[in-house]
């Protein structure tokens, strides 16, 4: 249920963005991190609700999620953790720090022009 | 015709900037702050209440409270008398850290050296909101089973500290299947560092580990 908060957010975003253009948005990029519990149905959804009757209306978000990433306390290698059995592939140990989860971000958007 | 626009902004910035005051005021004033997250009906409030009484010679508590609907939470806290600030989030999974600061600016935080903020109850949206706490402590109770970990890792690999609760009912053999064992063995798969206490909160029973963890983070803070 968050991501209408999320969505929220993002619409504000692309608007000012759209405004410093003067183009009308088509098409967005976001990435987030795994630990980030973010769904594309839900968050997509909650997209198009609240971009009704604005420049936004009709645009696609495409959602990027990145790995979870570990970096080994014994070889010092970074890799992405497997939630289910974490290991290092490069030397399975399983001694490893868990690496900060990618923030929500929106890469880019695409922009219909004359 | 089309064209690209790179803008690589952090989606949630207005929900970070807030963490990050908060985070510098409690850190200014050297406060513990500790965002509680679990389940609806994992014992939350049972176990703060248990605490701010049996610590309020030691450790001087706050509580925000964060519920959906209602301020029945926060009567609870007020019998205690600790000061207490309930948020209604009006339908909202999660507190946001607006919310958390403008608790902050009611609570006589200056007079405290803890402060609780007790989540809504949900084990996955919380999770993903920074509210510029010192810790993130998961709440797990035995009658929700034991592969809750494996299930919602967000929450465990992000935590301080996971409090078992209500471990009087394992004593009723038959009645709860839960292995202790295996939710500290998936828990520290994630997050190797984890504090795991073990508690009751009806009985009281593994209270005095929890308590030490809590004086020495807040004699550390």
């Amino acid at each position: 249920m968050h991501e209408t908060m999320v969505a929220e957010s993002l619409l504000a975003t692309i608007s000012t963005e759209s405004t410093k253009q003067n183009a009308k948005p088509v098409f967005a990029k976001i990435s987030c991190g795994m630990l980030n519990a973010v769904n594309d149905e839900i968050l997509s959804f909650a997209f198009e609700a609240i971009a009704k009757g604005t420049l936004c209306e009709g645009m696609k978000l495409e959602i990027e999620h990145k790995p979870i990433q570990g970096k080994c306390k014994n070889c010092d290698e970074t890799f992405n953790v497997e939630i289910c059995q974490p290991k290092c592939p490069k030397c399975e140990s399983k001694e490893f720090d868990l690496l900060p989860d990618a923030p929500l971000i929106l890469e880019e958007i695409e922009f219909e022009t004359e | 015709m089309k064209k690209r626009v790179d803008v690589g902004k952090k989606i949630l910035i207005a929900n970070e900037e807030y963490a990050l005051r908060n985070s510098q005021l409690l850190s200014e004033q050297k406060k513990l702050c500790l965002n509680m997250i679990s389940s609806p009906g994992s014992g939350k409030t049972t176990i703060l209440c248990r605490t701010i009484s049996e610590l309020k010679d030691v450790i001087k508590i706050g509580v925000i409270e964060g519920d959906v609907q209602t301020d029945l939470d926060a009567e609870r806290i007020r019998a205690t008398k600790a000061p207490v600030i309930q948020i209604e989030t009006g339908g909202s999974c999660h507190l946001s850290a607006a919310q958390v600061s403008s608790a902050l600016e009611n609570l006589p935080v200056s007079d405290l050296d803890l402060i609780f903020i007790e989540n809504v109850g949900n084990l996955v949206c919380p999770s993903a909101f920074e509210l510029g706490e010192s810790g993130k402590m998961v709440v797990l109770s035995v009658a929700e089973g034991d592969d809750k970990p494996a299930k919602y890792p967000s929450i465990f690999a992000k935590s301080k500290v996971l409090l078992i609760n209500k471990i009087d009912l394992l004593e009723a053999v038959g009645q709860v299947d839960f292995d202790i064992e295996r939710v500290k063995a998936d828990a520290r798969k994630l997050n190797k560092g984890i504090e795991i206490f073990p508690i009751s909160a009806k009985t009281g029973a593994g209270f005095a580990n929890w308590y030490d963890w809590l004086k020495e983070s807040v004699k550390n803070i």
